[in-house]
């Protein structure tokens, strides 16, 4: 059992909401609530969502772009969440964005924007300039690029470098924010190929947050779901999408676009679920998925579940699945459903 | 095993070509440019090719006093008897160093304020831009007038007044982009990255301004040298006898209508000038323009 | 059943002229669509799939590109023999396009009640008919209403930040469907929406398409929507179809090596991930390949792809364009 990399504790993000005639602070949005969850040393840890889950601001509180409004960030022991971006900022944690082209500089070359976290490191520049091939041939790009603009390259191709200027810095920890999400599904293969072969040989551990669940099943061991800035269910990767305890995932999963019967035949059997996710400024009481949820009853609406333990690694939030429902409430919730 | 297949890109047409491209299909840029190129070869070659060169100093021929433009005087000559083309072409180098100096202070502390305002919001935001709204709200040319009053009027004087003022548009102008441009993921990249904070502003957010400051510094040799003429029209810029383009259009003001070409040539000189700063100024907005939308 | 598809494109080629050069951006490209069908047309970015709708809607920005050949049928009259204003009088009234994105399609500082009236006023001027306000709005009040908006009135009062993105698609979507178009292109529906939304969406699409008899064309670079929503489906690539037919059978029975490796590249709900990717990118246009254009990146290909490869029968309605379809099989 490798020890933990990343420790979150009851991480909480809240914006302040103004409005009024002098921008008074009318109340706040909680984009992030409470969300702890751990990443061991060498694996892929998944963080899926949709708009409004808050996935987007937790990588960019463990990145050190946001600061966090409550909560904890263990790295390797150390609290990281009082340090905001900066040039003291621990550098072993890095950020593949999600749009290639707007995350390199168009005004520099491929080779000045890799070089960025080498001088921040103290590179000589002497060697500046073949340390720059050997990244961009472990992206599997030539070295002449080195003098392209990102202009000229393709969408993948400018990801391979996002990629390559993360690792130059030589992290422990990389985010990756929907990395896949602005290219082509052939593209997007190769660089989810290169993520692998990265990680494993560099020994990299990777936080990997995006919406396609598909591609999560695919490349984390373990995921999270995440609704309106809380994680409703944490599992293996196998088991949750095999057994799906909480009602968002199963119909997340049931919603998903497949591309054949094999997979079709796998989705859990879920009414197409109602209405849209609510504002994160609006949250729901009790459990913010109960406006929603075809199995909703009483306290769902009042509230807030705790954490059910459903099996060594998989846990969920979700009265249906509290121990102490009687399993008479639970087959009737699940066989009216079933029949509508 | 996936190098040679990375290594295919499209044959590329490069930038510096496109915008060449359409830039030479840009009438206004193309006119302003030839202009430009005109009046500063003008001024730079103008030891050499102005016809009577000890025109300039201090130097009087009281027979071809007030003579109309001809073939001798191309321009015709003055009350003194100079020739007034020679001193035009010398007037255009007063003219261009005084913009270029003006500008020259002026270009990289505005960019340089407005990069760290834009950047790090907060106080630095707050003093800066509320300086900059304070020096607007001055007119370039009273001050100007106010500051040459009290010092003696000279060509650094005159200099130093209007670039004290001068660099509040830039300011303007960067930290507006900035403020855009710092939201940008390269820049969180870079932070991220550990890149320093004067790295991010120079190296990062600079490049990007750049085709605005290039538009911007255009426009503005024409108007500084618009101001500087109108300065020694009053008296108060280059002295004489130092030939200068304004200096000139206010004494052959004196003359006027009979021997017109003693103050509406050197006046239509700076005119020339201004215009065309003005239309390659507004040729390479264009190109930019263009490219941004694209 | 009608015998001609309402929209018919026949071997359509465009041309793009750019700094000197020509690309030939689309080359006898063929689509049908025909009432009471949902079409799609797949494919990667670059593959000319925006420039066949554009050249559809006649919205092509003709000074870069030019129609090289082909015709587009639609209702029999073909489109690219029109005058402009002839054209112009079906657009946004017998024919008409959803956008893309939702969140910036919709301009903030109106109402949807303004923003559909005002469509609606110059749908109407196009085909000569006058309608008064109120008129007008009791139209705008009932294709709300045909989109499954609750509280019309009220929507049609809001401002477009006040909507979420699917009502936002919704909206779209109505406005698309004011002067009771008879063909309907949807450009990437519900791409920039959540999954759960986005499937109602295209289930609302799909009851349009059942109810009121409209042809859909819906332009997309998702298999599984396509596989999930869509009657019929082509698949284009750097600028032809490479092969077309009945979802179900085309999904079930790839017959290309482009589809056949693109569904592969998908990833799999079962976990089952090859993750190979398709090497190699897409040709340059203005210089592309004799021939079959995915021939440098196929694995199947051999000398006789040099020659453009014809369109062949491989099942009912089923077609495809290679030269090694018995391989593939």
């Amino acid at each position: 059992m490798s020890e933990a990399l990343l420790e979150v504790v009851g991480l909480s993000k809240a914006f302040p909401l103004r409005g009024g005639l002098f921008g008074r602070i009318k109340g706040e949005v909680k984009a992030v609530n409470n969300v702890s969850f751990t990443l061991a040393k060498g694996e892929a840890f998944g963080l899926a969502g949709e708009s409004g889950s808050g996935k987007s601001t937790i990588a960019r509180m463990i990145v050190g772009l946001a600061a966090p409004s409550d909560g904890a960030i263990l790295f390797e022991g150390r609290d990281l969440a009082g340090q905001v971006h900066g040039s003291g900022r621990d550098r072993a944690v890095q950020m593949v964005f999600q749009n290639p082209g707007s995350s390199l500089n168009p005004r520099r070359s491929i080779g000045q924007s890799i070089t960025v976290p080498l001088e921040a490191r103290g590179l000589a520049r002497a060697d500046v300039d073949q340390r720059v091939a050997r990244l961009l041939d472990m992206v599997q790009l030539p070295a002449d690029f080195a003098t392209r603009y990102p202009h000229e390259l393709s969408g993948g191709q400018k990801q391979r470098v996002a990629i390559g200027r993360a690792i130059a810095a030589e992290p422990k920890l990389i985010v990756l924010d929907e990395p896949t999400s602005a290219l082509d599904v052939s593209v997007q293969a190769k660089i989810i190929d290169l993520l692998n072969d990265l990680g494993r040989s560099l020994g990299l551990t990777y936080l990997f947050i995006s919406h396609d669940l598909s591609l999560m099943r695919n490349f984390v061991t373990r995921v999270g779901i995440l609704y309106l800035g809380r994680l409703v269910e944490v599992g293996p990767v196998r088991k949750l999408f095999d057994t799906p305890a909480h009602p968002y995932t199963r119909s997340l999963i049931a919603a998903v676009p497949v591309v054949s019967d094999e997979e079709a035949a796998l989705k859990p059997n879920e009414p197409v679920v109602d209405g849209e996710i609510p504002s994160p400024a609006n949250q729901p009481a009790g459990c913010a998925f109960h406006t929603r949820c075809p199995h909703a009853f009483a306290p769902c609406e009042t509230q807030f579940p705790d954490v059910v333990r459903l099996d060594a690694q998989h846990f969920a939030r979700c009265h249906l699945l509290a121990p102490d429902v009687s399993k008479r409430v639970r087959a009737e919730r699940q066989t009216t459903k079933q029949g509508s | 095993m996936s190098v040679a297949a990375a290594r295919e890109l499209p044959a590329r047409v490069s930038i510096a070509y496109q915008n060449w491209h359409r830039f030479s299909r840009n009438p206004t840029a193309v006119i302003g440019s030839v202009i430009v190129i005109i009046v500063v070869a003008a001024a730079l070659l103008a030891p050499w090719i102005a016809p009577y060169p000890d025109h300039v100093g201090a130097m009087v021929n009281f027979r071809a006093r007030h003579l109309p433009p001809s073939a001798q005087y191309w321009f015709g000559t003055d009350n003194v008897g100079r020739d007034i083309f020679t001193r035009v072409l010398f007037g255009y180098r007063v003219s261009l160093l005084l913009a270029t100096v003006v500008l020259g202070i002026a270009v990289p502390l505005g960019a340089t304020l407005g990069l760290i305002a834009g950047y790090f919001g907060g106080w630095a935001e707050i003093v800066i831009m509320r300086l900059t709204d304070i020096a607007l709200a001055i007119p370039p040319l009273v001050m100007a007038l106010a500051v040459t009053a009290v010092l003696t009027p000279n060509l650094i004087h005159a200099m130093l007044a209007i670039a004290a003022l001068w660099w509040t548009w830039h300011t303007r102008l960067i930290f507006s982009i900035t403020r855009t441009l710092r939201q940008q993921e390269f820049v969180e990249a870079a932070q991220t990255l550990g890149a320093s904070r004067f790295h991010i502003l120079f190296r990062e957010l600079l490049p990007n301004c750049a085709s605005a400051i290039l538009v911007k510094t255009s426009l503005d040799f024409g108007f500084v040298i618009l101001i500087g003429a109108a300065l020694s029209y009053l008296g108060l810029g280059v002295q004489p006898p130092t030939p200068d383009l304004g200096t000139m259009v206010a004494n052959g003001a004196d003359f006027l209508p009979d021997r017109w070409w003693e103050s509406l040539l050197p006046g239509a000189a700076i005119l020339f000038v201004a215009l065309g700063f003005n239309l390659l100024g507004d040729g390479l907005r264009d190109l930019y323009d263009v490219e941004s939308v694209r | 059943m009608s015998a001609d598809p309402l929209l018919s494109v026949r071997s359509l080629s465009v041309d793009f002229w750019s700094y000197g050069r020509r690309s030939q951006v689309l080359r006898d490209v063929s689509l049908d669509v025909p009432a009471h069908r949902h079409v799609a047309l797949v494919g990667e970015s670059g593959c000319g799939k925006s420039v066949t709708m554009r050249a559809i809607m006649g919205i092509l920005s003709t000074p870069p590109a030019r129609i090289a050949s082909g015709a587009i049928l639609f209702d029999g009259r073909d489109l690219l023999r029109l005058r402009p204003r002839e054209r112009e009088a079906l657009r946004g009234t017998a024919m008409s396009m959803v956008f893309q994105d939702p969140m910036t399609s919709l301009n903030p500082v109106f109402t949807i009640g303004d923003q559909m009236g005002t469509i609606l006023k110059y749908a109407d001027r196009r085909l000569g008919r006058a309608r008064d306000r109120t008129e007008r709005l009791a139209r705008i009040h009932e294709v709300l209403g045909q989109v499954r908006m609750p509280d019309p009135e009220r929507i049609a009062r809001s401002y477009p930040i006040m909507l979420s993105g699917g009502m936002r698609q919704r909206v779209l979507i109505a406005m698309a469907l004011l002067s009771e178009p008879r063909l309907l292109i949807a450009d990437e529906p519900g791409t920039a929406l959540d999954v759960t939304t986005q499937a109602q969406i295209l289930k609302l699409l799909r009851d349009l398409v059942d109810d009121r008899g409209l042809a859909l064309l819906m332009i997309t670079h998702n298999l599984g929507v396509v596989r999930e929503a869509a009657d019929t489906v082509y698949v284009m690539y750097a600028g032809s179809v490479v092969e077309h037919g009945p979802t179900t059978e085309l999904f079930a029975r790839p017959r290309h090596p482009y589809t056949r490796a693109l569904i592969d590249c998908v990833p799999k709900l079962s976990g089952a991930a090859t993750f190979r990717g398709i090497d190699g990118s897409l040709p340059d246009y203005a210089a592309p390949p004799p021939g079959c254009r995915f021939a440098p990146r196929c694995p199947l290909a051999i000398g006789a792809c040099a020659r453009p490869p014809e369109v062949r029968s491989v099942g009912a309605d089923h077609h495809a364009a290679c030269w090694r379809l018995e391989e593939a099989a």
